[in-house]
């Protein structure tokens, strides 16, 4: 059972107070967009057996969503980071890429 | 035989009787005895019998891993089955009884399949489930019904009670021998907070047992002033008879404590799960004996070397007079010489190996003890009990040399780390060559959060067996280790011999059909696992599971590594339901929501109806009705005079800000920023699918505030919708939403008295006039604060009324009795169903289930086309939800006018590849509607909408189909005046 801390309230919660929401920084896609556009948006998953960034809500606790990058194979939690963000952040980036020097980076 | 000796016993206190039974006989024990150490006390060596060929079983172990002596517990509702006898503490007026006999222990009738037993090779089950299919229903299921089955299930709610705690760490030590100690030692110091849990109710392990020297003390002696102090220490918390279960992401474990297993009724708590979060767990679990494989081996007196010792100095039992030492390792020499010290005799060691000459088998020479090395069993003589053995060359094809009588055999195949803690999240294991065994590869641990090792081994659990190792944390790997591995005696042993040598005793998998799973090719340990059962017992392997796939890795030519092992899964030990279900049974299984008017509808015969969390009263029957007369009578009352409903379930959010309309705007299908301050207007929200998920009224409180209606069911999803979008996409907008569903109590009044009703109660203008259809307004009624809604899920005349959920009771009391002059009665939700199905109102969950479009429920006029988006609409735009052949919302009427299953499918000519059936629709609602005094119905049907008036056929759950019209969907007022007046 995962623990993860909440970067708004400093809590290191315990799964059972978190709601997952699966993939994070997805591109919203609307009307006017492709077929493939639409598809990216909905469907694509990238499911990496690895770093992955994805989406957090602290629903039993404060109730924010926030965003984690973790290692799928390792349970490792690398950081978490507020929700209102587009990009994972830099230092976030440059920490993973030291602790895993394979991995591809970010998109 | 086995007997209790005149002298010794460590933990046993002789001047305490404890009385007990076994399979009805009275038996006397002592306080300290396990039930095991007690039956043997008792000469009950025979305990029961296995799963598939009903052979005798003996006690084989003294711990956790005995696959054989599990008993029925206790009785009616203190019922345990499959109950280890070895881990059962002893007390005054068990009773216990042997499994998996009939019609008694000592006259089995299964045992018949023992002689069936080479038409019951491994795979049996797969090869007859196969074919033929007429024998297995006939033939081969009846008979393994019959015979099959361990324990008993109890019959009887459970009477005990169980309980969960919390507690956090920063080290965790599972495991109470010289290792978990020491490790408790060194972070107690260092201030750690500390829990250790110790499975059994004596601390020190093997250690105790086996008389080390620790420290230049007495093991026995170390192992007090340890434990002093630790118990003086406030960071350090100990628990003993409590197991170390399982291992979990990111140092979560369960833990299993016995509290009063041992002290049965006496009002505590049966057990207690631990669920503790640690910030490191050190596993200290020990080391597991491994049997030999032998012919014969099953037989009851075959026994673990070291558990001999178990008994013979924990509990002056002696598991025989003349007892065998088989080994291929140093060890099983003290139990040698702990029996011959004891006054008993031992014939002879047989050694395995080719030499002997570490200081143990020194010790046993020097007492006398014949020693015979590069020998081993042939095969054991006995039934239900060990007459004698039949020694070979080890190396040869098991002639026998010589034959000597005996009553109890102790093996000892080399000792397996219990790798099990380690292994749960990931832990890798390495083969040690040395050890024979696998140990935990420290280089490859199972990670913590932060990416450290979040479990470490130490003592045998690591593979490190002497104390001096241990304290000094060191590792010396020294002679007094030196194995050979032997995975058959002897080596050369023909297929007679092979099919007798048990590797699984619970499951009766024997060498032999783990080589037959080979030759049949299964390569991989986890599919020969499955195809022999070896390890699938509820001892889940603990002593066949290497000794198994050393023979696999053997008949594959492979090495061992290669072949690996099966799966860890936690529990380590099997862990009641009872404990795992904790408090959670019964009234508090689940928290229950209750409305404000709760209780008054349980005071008035409600029959309820769970909606999530909530109860709500499915109708209220009268005495003599049927519900569905009582449905049928709140529907007719309501349309004719005037029904009460509560509605306070009803999701009820708020949402404010500068931007509250553009964010409702996007949410909606439909437009609600240009809702007027005191309107009301019907709205859908779908997923970015473009799927219907909820639908409600939302009302303009002001130039700021919406209130949005949810479902029943949605209101806690929607609120949460709400905020992922406001937090995670459009976070710049400013927005505030409240969850207020609990806040107010909600009532609907509906019917043509509704008005009269309120007038009387007096307080609001609540006219026509006044207050319109589909707009609210504040006020009071009846010195009540409320606010007023005139919308309608009925179609008749209808407030909802929305009050303080602290005044809901009391005015729910005063609307019936003001009411009753108009003959005001309460209905429940099925007449509230029935009431919309009537009038062709959907209902999210019985016409949606995620996959239906607004537009397939003719609810086009929902869906806005000047919004430049909202969210579902491009998901709607999608070519395949445009598609005209869709299923779309009608209504069905039978021409016979009955009333349509449930979820019926509309039937269309010929059938589709998988030859099912075509179909070209399905029933959604489906009620006998009063009103209209015959069955109505709404469904999806191919292209609906343009068919009106054709009949379609539906088919019925007893066969058949039955005919139904395709009619509009509005059954009743299709003008909408009663609504409106
Ligand atoms: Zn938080």
């Amino acid at each position: 059972m995962l623990t993860l801390q909440c970067p708004y309230c400093g809590v290191q919660a315990d799964e059972t107070e978190l709601s997952p929401g699966y993939e994070a920084h997805l591109k919203r896609f609307g009307p006017g967009s492709t077929p493939e556009e639409f598809e990216s948006y909905m469907f694509a998953r990238k499911n990496p057996k690895g770093v992955h960034f994805e989406r957090w809500r602290h629903a039993y606790g404060c109730g924010k969503w926030f965003l984690a990058a973790r290692d799928t194979n390792t349970l490792e939690v690398f950081g978490t980071y507020p929700a209102q963000s587009s990009a994972p952040p830099a230092d976030l980036i440059a920490k993973i890429k030291q602790k895993r020097p394979d991995w591809e980076g970010y998109k | 035989m086995s007997t209790r000796l005149q002298k010794g016993g460590r933990l046993i206190d002789r001047s305490t009787r404890a009385e007990f039974t076994f399979n009805g006989r009275r038996l006397i024990g002592h306080a300290g005895d396990t039930l095991a150490s007690a039956l043997l006390a008792n000469d009950q060596m025979l305990v029961g019998r296995s799963f598939k060929y009903h052979r005798p079983r003996g006690i084989v172990a003294a711990g956790p891993e005995e696959p054989n002596a599990l008993v029925n517990l206790g009785r009616a509702d203190r019922l345990e089955p499959n109950q280890r006898a070895t881990t059962t503490e002893l007390y005054a007026g068990l009773e216990a009884a042997s499994q998996n006999h009939w019609p008694s222990l000592d006259f089995d009738i299964g045992v018949v399949n023992n002689y069936l037993a080479r038409f019951l090779p491994a795979g049996f089950y797969y090869k007859t489930f196969i074919h033929p299919r007429a024998a297995w229903k006939h033939l081969f299921e009846p008979i393994i019904r019959q015979s099959a089955g361990l324990g008993s299930a109890p019959k009887e709610t459970d009477a005990d009670r169980y309980e969960f705690v919390y507690a956090f760490c920063d080290v965790l030590i599972i495991g109470g021998g010289i290792a978990g100690l020491q490790a408790a030692l060194t972070a107690g110091q260092a201030g750690k907070r500390v829990i250790l849990l110790e499975q059994t109710a004596h601390w020190g392990g093997r250690a105790v047992v086996d008389g080390d020297t620790v420290e230049n003390e007495s093991a026995e002696e170390w192992v007090t002033s340890a434990v002093d102090a630790l118990k003086t220490m406030e960071n350090v918390t100990l628990r003993n008879r409590c197991m170390g279960a399982g291992v979990y992401d990111h140092g979560y474990v369960l833990a299993n404590e016995r509290l009063a297993d041992h002290t049965p009724g006496d009002g505590r708590p049966k057990q207690r799960v631990w669920r503790i979060r640690a910030g490191h767990i050190i596993s200290a679990t020990g080391a597991i004996e491994r049997p030999l494989s032998f012919a014969g081996n099953d037989i009851p007196g075959v026994m673990l070397a070291a558990s001999v010792r178990d008994y013979v100095v924990n509990y002056a039992v002696s598991p025989g007079d003349r007892t065998v030492v088989v080994t291929n390792n140093d060890d099983a020499y003290l139990t040698a010489i702990t029996l011959v010290e004891a006054g008993l005799s031992v014939p002879v060691v047989l050694d395995a190996r080719a030499q002997a000459d570490g200081p143990l088998p020194s010790r046993a020479r020097a007492l006398g003890i014949r020693v015979e090395t590069g020998r081993g069993i042939a095969s054991v003589k006995g039934g239900k009990r060990v007459t004698g053995v039949q020694i070979c060359l080890q190396a040869g094809e098991g002639a026998v040399m010589e034959e000597i009588a005996c009553d109890a055999v102790a093996m000892s195949g080399g000792w397996s780390p219990v790798v099990h803690l380690w292994s749960h999240c990931g832990g890798k294991l390495i083969w040690s060559e040395t050890l024979s065994a696998f140990v935990p590869d420290s280089a490859r641990p199972p990670l913590n959060h932060d990416g450290s090792a979040m479990v470490s081994c130490v003592g045998a659990a690591a593979g490190v067996y002497d104390p001096a190792d241990i304290i000094a944390g060191t590792d010396s790997d020294g002679a007094a280790t030196a194995i050979v591995p032997v995975w058959m005696m002897p080596q050369g042993a023909p297929i007679g011999l092979r099919s007798k040598m048990w590797l699984d005793y619970q499951n009766d998998v024997k060498v032999s059909d783990v080589q037959l799973a080979a030759r049949e090719g299964y390569e991989s340990v986890e599919h020969t696992k499955r195809y022999t059962t070896l390890g699938m017992a509820t001892d889940q392997g603990k002593l066949s599971n290497i000794n198994g796939l050393a023979v696999l890795s053997q008949a594959l030519g492979a090495e061992i590594p290669q072949v690996g092992t099966t799966t860890f899964r936690p529990p380590y030990t099997p862990v009641t339901i009872g404990a795992l279900a904790g408090e959670a049974r019964g009234e508090i299984f689940q928290p229950l929501r209750r409305t404000p008017m709760h209780d008054w509808h349980d005071q008035n015969g409600a029959y309820w109806e769970p909606v999530g969390l909530w109860r709500r009263p499915y109708c209220y029957p009268r005495a003599g009705e049927t519900h569905d007369q009582a449905v049928q009578r709140e529907v007719i009352n309501t349309r004719e005079k005037l029904g009460l409903l509560d509605a306070s379930t009803l999701g009820k959010i708020i949402v404010k800000g500068p931007d509250a309309g553009r964010f409702l705007d996007m949410l909606y299908t439909n437009m609600m920023s240009n809702l007027a301050v005191g309107k009301c207007r019907y709205g859908l929200m779908c997923n970015e699918q473009g799927f219907l998920s909820d639908d409600g009224v939302v009302a303009r409180i002001d130039e700021d505030t919406w209130l949005c209606h949810t479902t029943s069911g949605g209101a806690d999803r929607i609120h949460g919708w709400m905020e992922d979008w406001l937090q995670c996409e459009w976070w710049d907008w400013k927005v505030y939403t409240a969850n207020v569903t609990e806040q107010y109590a909600q009532v609907a009044v509906v019917g043509p008295n509704a008005r009269k009703l309120l007038e009387k109660i007096g307080g609001m203008d609540v006219s026509k006039e006044a207050l319109p259809f589909m707009q609210w307004a504040d006020g009071s009624l009846g010195g009540f604060p409320v606010r007023v809604y005139r919308i309608s899920f009925s179609g008749e005349l209808s407030y909802e009324i929305a009050i303080p959920a602290s005044h809901g009771a009391a005015f729910w009391d005063m609307l019936h009795r003001e009411g009753a002059e108009f003959g005001a009665m309460p209905y429940g939700t099925e007449c509230l169903h029935v009431l919309r199905a009537e009038k062709g109102f959907i209902m999210i969950g019985d016409e949606t289930d995620g996959t239906v479009t607004p537009l397939d429920l003719g609810l086009g006029w929902a869906v806005s086309k000047k919004k430049a988006d909202f969210l579902g609409k491009r998901g709607m735009e999608r070519t395949y939800l445009a598609d005209p052949e869709r299923w779309k919302l009608v209504g069905l009427e039978t021409l016979d006018g009955s009333v349509l299953s449930d979820g019926a499918y509309a039937v269309a000519p010929g059938t589709n590849e998988n030859g099912q059936r075509n179909t070209e629709g399905r029933v959604t609602s489906t009620y006998y509607s009063p009103t209209l005094k015959k069955g109505i119905a709404m469904g999806l049907i191919k292209n609906g909408p343009d068919r009106m008036g054709e009949v379609v056929e539906l088919n019925k759950v007893d066969g058949g189909t039955v005919k139904a019209r395709i009619v509009d969907a509005v059954f009743f007022d299709k003008e909408g005046e009663k609504g409106n007046a």
